[in-house]
C-alpha cells in the first residue's frame, strides 16, 4: 500500500467489497505468526509477554489489557480440560459496524489471530460467536475456516506442531445481551443469555465450567501482527499509550458516513472533519456519541480530545467501539435519547429490576415528553431514573449503559428537553 | 416429527459442543429454516430430541429475537430502529412499508408474502437506514429504491 498510515488490520483488503482471499493473504504475510509461534520460535509465555508490552487494549470496548487477560488463564497438568477461546463476534451496539468490515474482508486474518491468541492461552477449542444476521461473514468464515482446516493451520498437529485447535462457527439467534461475555457463555451453552455473576471470572471458570477467554474480534485482529513485528512496532502505530491502530467510524448526517482504520488517539475532529468530510451541507453539528450508543456525549468543546481509552474518559466519556453516531441541529436530541432508550428497553435481559423495569418507564416519559405531553417534573423523574441504573445498581453494563447517553443528553441539550415540555410540543415536527 | 435431514443437520452441530443441550439454539434455528416457524409441536420435538424439557426450550426460544414462535410470510423484513438508521430517516421507512403492505409490525399480508418485524442496529450504520429481507441486507434506502428491491421477493 502506498498510505502513508500503516494499516495492518485493512491495509491489504480489495477495494471491491470481496474478501482478502487465502492466496492473497498468506502473500501479504498471512499465517506467518502462527509458524513462528508454532515452529517453537515463542512459548506461550513470550507471545502473552509480547501482547502485554504491546498494550493491546479489548476492542469491544471496555479496553481491558489483552496480554493481561491471557495472563489469568491457569496452565499446566493440573487445569481442568479443555480451556477455550471465545472470539466475541455479536457486533449489536448500535452505531457499531467495525467487525462487520474485519469479518467480512479479512477473514483469515481473524482465523491466525485466534490460532496464536488459542496457542498463548493453551486452549484446545476455540468458537467464533457470530451475530446471527451477520450472514455475509458468516458465509465468508465458513469458507475460510474449510481452508485453514485443508491446510493444516487448524485441525489436529497444526503444521507437524503437535499443538492442536479446533474452531467452530457458533451463529447466534440475536440479543444485544449477548455481547457480555458471561451472557455470551450462556448463550453458547444453549441457554438463556442471563448474566453471570463474577468471580469466578470466566478466565477461571467459563464456558462449561472451564477456562475460557473472551476477546474481541478486532482485538483478536491484531494478534498476528503484533507476533510478526513486535511490541515495540505496534505500540508506534498508535499517537498515545494505548498501543496500535483502531477501526474508526462515522454514521449520521455528514459527507462521508464510513469506516478508517487510523492510529489509536487520532482526535475527533480529525475522524468527523478529514475522514468523514464534516457536516453536510445545510445541517450543522451539535454533538456525538464517540463509540456506540452506550457512551456519554460529547460536544464542540471536546472535538480535540484524542479517541483513546485514557483520553475520553478525561472529557466524561468513553471510547467505546470507537463509532461515532454524529447528532446534527434537524434531528431532535430527545427523539435520539427516546430511541435508544428504547433500545436498551427491548433488550434488557428482565434479570434486574431497574434495568427491566426502569428502562421501559423512561422510554414511555421519553416518548410523552417528544409527542407534547411532557410534565414539569419529568426531567427530575428521568434524573433520578438514570442513577438508578449506574454501576453496581444492577448486575451488568447494560443499565450503565443506557444511563450515559440519557444523562449527557439531559445535561447538554437541557433547553431543548425543556422547551418540548413548555411549549408542548417537539419543535423538530 | 423432526425429518431425518433436520436429524442430521443438529447432530452436525451437537458435534461441536460438549454437553448435548448447548445445541438447542442451533436445532431451533434448523427446524425453522425447513419450515419457516417453530411451532408448539417443533418445539416438543426438538425438545425431546435433544433432552430437554419443552418449558425449558420455549424460555429459549422466545428469549431470542431470531426464533419465530408464530408463523411468518415467505419473507421476513427486519426494519433497523436504531439510532444511526433513526437520525437517517427509518420512521418514515418503516411507515412507507406498512402502508404498502397494509400491516403493522409484527404482522404478515394476507398473501403470505411479508412478515414485517422491528430489528436491532444491523451494523451497517455509515450506509442506513438499512432493512434485511431474509437474510438479505439492503442498504442506502429511500421508499423508491424499497420499493423496487421488494419485487424481488415473491
Amino acid at each position: 500500500m502506498t498510505s502513508s498510515i500503516e494499516k495492518p488490520l485493512t491495509g491489504k483488503v480489495p477495494l471491491d467489497g470481496s474478501a482478502l482471499d487465502l492466496p492473497a493473504y498468506e502473500q501479504a504475510g498471512g499465517y506467518q505468526a502462527i509458524r513462528k509461534v508454532l515452529s517453537g520460535g515463542m512459548t506461550p509465555k513470550a507471545v502473552i509477554a509480547e501482547v502485554k508490552n504491546a498494550n493491546l487494549r479489548g476492542r469491544g470496548g471496555a479496553g481491558f489489557p489483552t496480554g493481561s487477560k491471557w495472563s489469568f488463564v491457569p496452565v499446566g497438568k493440573d487445569v481442568p480440560n479443555p480451556t477455550y477461546l471465545v472470539v466475541n463476534a455479536d457486533e449489536m451496539e448500535p452505531g457499531t459496524f467495525k467487525d462487520r468490515f474485519l469479518m467480512e474482508r479479512n477473514p483469515h486474518q481473524l482465523i491466525e489471530g485466534a490460532i496464536v491468541a488459542s496457542f498463548a492461552i493453551e486452549a484446545d477449542i476455540a468458537y467464533i460467536f457470530l451475530r446471527g444476521e451477520y450472514t455475509l461473514a458468516a458465509e465468508r468464515l465458513t469458507r475460510a475456516i474449510a481452508e485453514a482446516y485443508e491446510r493444516n493451520y487448524l485441525g489436529k498437529n497444526i503444521l507437524g506442531s503437535g499443538y492442536s485447535l479446533e474452531l467452530h462457527l457458533h451463529l447466534s439467534a440475536g440479543r444485544y445481551i449477548c455481547g457480555d461475555e458471561t451472557g455470551l457463555l450462556n448463550a453458547l451453552e444453549g441457554k438463556r443469555a442471563n448474566l453471570r455473576a463474577k468471580p469466578p471470572f470466566p478466565v477461571v471458570v467459563g464456558l462449561f465450567g472451564k477456562p475460557t477467554v473472551v476477546n474481541n474480534v478486532e482485538t483478536i485482529s491484531c494478534v498476528p501482527h503484533i507476533i510478526n513485528n513486535g511490541a515495540e512496532w505496534f505500540h508506534g502505530l498508535s499517537r498515545t499509550k494505548d498501543g496500535g491502530t483502531k477501526l474508526y467510524g462515522v454514521s449520521g448526517k455528514v459527507k462521508r458516513p464510513g469506516l478508517w482504520e487510523l492510529p489509536m488517539g487520532t482526535t475527533v475532529r480529525e475522524i468527523l472533519e478529514e475522514h468523514a468530510g464534516g457536516m453536510r451541507d445545510g445541517v450543522k453539528f451539535r454533538g456525538l456519541l464517540p463509540g456506540g450508543s452506550s457512551t456519554p456525549f460529547i460536544v464542540e468543546e471536546h472535538l480535540d480530545t484524542p479517541m483513546d481509552f485514557t483520553e475520553m474518559p478525561k472529557v466524561g466519556s468513553r471510547l467505546g467501539t470507537g463509532t461515532m453516531i454524529v447528532l446534527d441541529d434537524q434531528t431532535c436530541p430527545v427523539g435520539m435519547a427516546w430511541n435508544m432508550t428504547k433500545f436498551f428497553a427491548r433488550e434488557s435481559c428482565g434479570f434486574c429490576t431497574p434495568c427491566w423495569s426502569g428502562l421501559g418507564w423512561a422510554e414511555r416519559i421519553l416518548l410523552s415528553i417528544e409527542n407534547g405531553h411532557g410534565k414539569p417534573d419529568d426531567l427530575g423523574k428521568l434524573s433520578a431514573q438514570a442513577k438508578m441504573w449506574g454501576p453496581g445498581a444492577t448486575f451488568c453494563a447494560l443499565a450503565p449503559g443506557a444511563a450515559d447517553p440519557l444523562e449527557t443528553a439531559m445535561k447538554y441539550f437541557r433547553a431543548d428537553f425543556e422547551r418540548h415540555i413548555a411549549e408542548q410540543r417537539c419543535p423538530w415536527r | 416429527m423432526l425429518t431425518a435431514e433436520e436429524i442430521q443437520e443438529i447432530e452436525g452441530e451437537a458435534a461441536h459442543y460438549p454437553k448435548r443441550e448447548a445445541v438447542s439454539i442451533d436445532a431451533l434455528k434448523i427446524v425453522q429454516k425447513h419450515r419457516g416457524w417453530v411451532s408448539d409441536e417443533s418445539l416438543r420435538d426438538i425438545a425431546e430430541h435433544i433432552g430437554m424439557s419443552p418449558t425449558e426450550l420455549d424460555s429459549i426460544a422466545t428469549f431470542y429475537n431470531l426464533i419465530y414462535r408464530r408463523p411468518v410470510g415467505r419473507h421476513v423484513i427486519s426494519v433497523c430502529d436504531s439510532v444511526s438508521c433513526w437520525i437517517m430517516g427509518c420512521e418514515q421507512m418503516r411507515k412507507h412499508l406498512q402502508q404498502r403492505l397494509g400491516i403493522g409490525l409484527g404482522e404478515t399480508t394476507a398473501d403470505k408474502r411479508f412478515t414485517l418485524l422491528p430489528t436491532v442496529c444491523l451494523g451497517c450504520c455509515d450506509r442506513a437506514p438499512a432493512l434485511m429481507v431474509d437474510g438479505d441486507l439492503h442498504t442506502d434506502l429511500d421508499p423508491q429504491k424499497i420499493d423496487g428491491e421488494l419485487e424481488n421477493y415473491k
